[in-house]
């Protein structure tokens, strides 16, 4: 178990998961700015702000970022 | 002597609010560097007797191939007549003003980021400072972002000079961002936050019951809260690309803290574009949250407990929002230095409907007996982006 953890580990900080399931050339649903967490950063920030303001809970707002890994 | 105004914490916490979405931003991004834009946004919101409204103005350039810097300029002024401030103190106006700065810097998959961030008021002073790192792993389609906010605030009090109190937060994230098909990707986050110092508002009061304050049937004094506070939040995001050029989305949270809040949220949303040059988006969004341990609307006797709150927001509510936005897309085949424009424009309609705090507005006896209080906020966005 311990070696299925470091291998785990290891592949995390090498980033060498092997072949991905969706392909590079597959990602450009996911590259639409429409499907942008946050699309625009000046607006997202700004009626999350509000939400805090009013609100006794905070944290975890984000999601910004699509992880398309699209560049 | 300047009458006490109640609920002026209220919008210092914005600055907190602001603070931990730019530190919240950073890390969650994936590692790809942001585009080079400049966004001038006009704000308002208006309910509940406050106005809100003011300029941000956020631009963001690349320096070579592996650097990004982003500037914010951000203004609340605000005109409040809450029914905190009508039932204790006066109306009131002040200004908010907030600054960050912050940079990213990519190597390969990895991206680091740096914010600071500077918010000042004529009674309140706040810095954060963050730090974010994130990394692409398994063939870029996991992105696993961790942050780290720290911010000092000081504290005064309108009318008290000798009054000066300190607040020390850190803020702990996690965030994995993961595409599951084409289609769709889902984003799951956490963030720890405590908070140590003078945590409540020093103008904000109880009330309690007492026949001592005639014809009221209840007398005031100030809030006591604790001096720590830790909370822990979970969210898992979910967007799903549809066929048409359209997306959905839904967003699930789960809040706990020290003062035995609980609180969830719940929001979907859907984009439709047309023509390629306009979008559309509509959301609904529920918050529900149980009260703090020390809050009561009515303490039974003065100093009834260690602890004492009568904030709204650490009362048992319900509020809905409901979310129009509309982007128009110009010079998108280049115009000048400019690649591309948007002019955009969002109205929120927001509900509050509190189950445990009571409209003082309302004279009745014994206390206890005024109704529930209840508002609605229409909050309105208006900017124009452009991409250089």
């Amino acid at each position: 178990m311990r070696g299925l953890w470091c291998m785990g580990v290891l592949l995390l900080l090498t980033g060498c998961g092997g072949e991905p399931w969706v392909k590079p050339y597959e990602r450009a649903n996911l590259s639409d700015p429409i499907m942008t967490f946050g699309r625009d950063p000046v607006s997202s920030s700004y009626i999350t702000h509000v939400y805090q303001a009013r609100e006794g809970a905070r944290g975890a707002e984000g999601g910004h970022g699509g992880g398309c890994g699209c560049n | 002597m300047v009458a006490a105004v109640i609920d002026r914490f209220r919008h210092r916490r914005w600055l907190f609010t602001l603070a931990m979405l730019l530190s919240c931003c950073l890390p969650l991004s994936a590692a790809v560097l942001p585009e080079d834009r400049i966004d001038a946004l006009y704000h308002s919101y208006e309910g509940g007797g406050i106005e809100i409204n003011g300029p941000s103005v956020l631009v963001r350039k690349s320096i070579g191939q592996s650097v990004s810097v982003s500037g914010n300029y951000y203004v609340d002024a605000i005109t409040s007549a809450s029914i905190d401030v009508i039932t204790s103190a006066s109306p009131y106006t002040e200004e908010r003003t907030e600054n960050s700065l912050s940079a990213d810097f990519m190597h390969e998959k990895s991206k680091l980021s740096l914010g600071y961030t500077t918010s000042e008021e004529n009674d309140f002073l706040a810095r954060t400072v963050n730090f974010g790192v994130s990394q692409d792993v398994f063939g870029d389609l996991t992105t696993i972002s961790l942050g780290y906010a720290r911010g000092w605030d000081e504290v005064g009090k309108t009318g008290s000079p000798t009054f000066s109190e300190n607040v020390e937060r850190r803020n702990f994230k996690l965030g994995v961002s993961q595409i599951l098909t084409k289609n769709f990707v889902m984003n799951l986050g956490f963030e720890t936050i405590t908070d140590e110092g003078f945590l409540n508002n020093p103008y904000r009061e109880v009330r309690y019951v007492s026949a001592d304050c005639a014809p009221k049937s209840y007398c005031k004094q100030l809030e006591v809260y604790p001096r720590t506070r830790t909370s822990n939040a979970v969210a898992l995001r979910g967007m799903y690309y549809l066929p048409y050029r359209a997306k959905v989305h839904a967003d699930l949270r789960a809040f706990s803290d020290t003062w035995g809040i609980t609180a969830y949220t719940g929001e979907i949303g859907y984009t439709h574009t047309y023509q390629d040059a306009w979008i559309f988006d509509v959301t609904y969004r529920q918050y529900q949250q149980d009260h703090a341990s020390f809050y009561s609307d009515l303490f039974p006797y003065e100093n009834a407990q260690d602890y004492l709150a009568r904030d709204k927001e650490l009362s048992t509510y319900t509020s809905r929002d409901l979310g129009l936005g509309v982007t128009y897309q110009f010079a998108r085949g280049g115009w000048g230095f400019i690649d591309k424009g948007s002019l955009n424009l969002a109205y929120h309609r927001m509900w509050f409907d509190y189950d445990d705090f009571r409209d003082l507005r309302v004279e009745c006896a014994p206390a206890g007996c005024e109704p529930l209080y209840s508002f609605y906020a229409d909050v309105m966005q208006f900017y124009i982006s452009l991409w250089y």
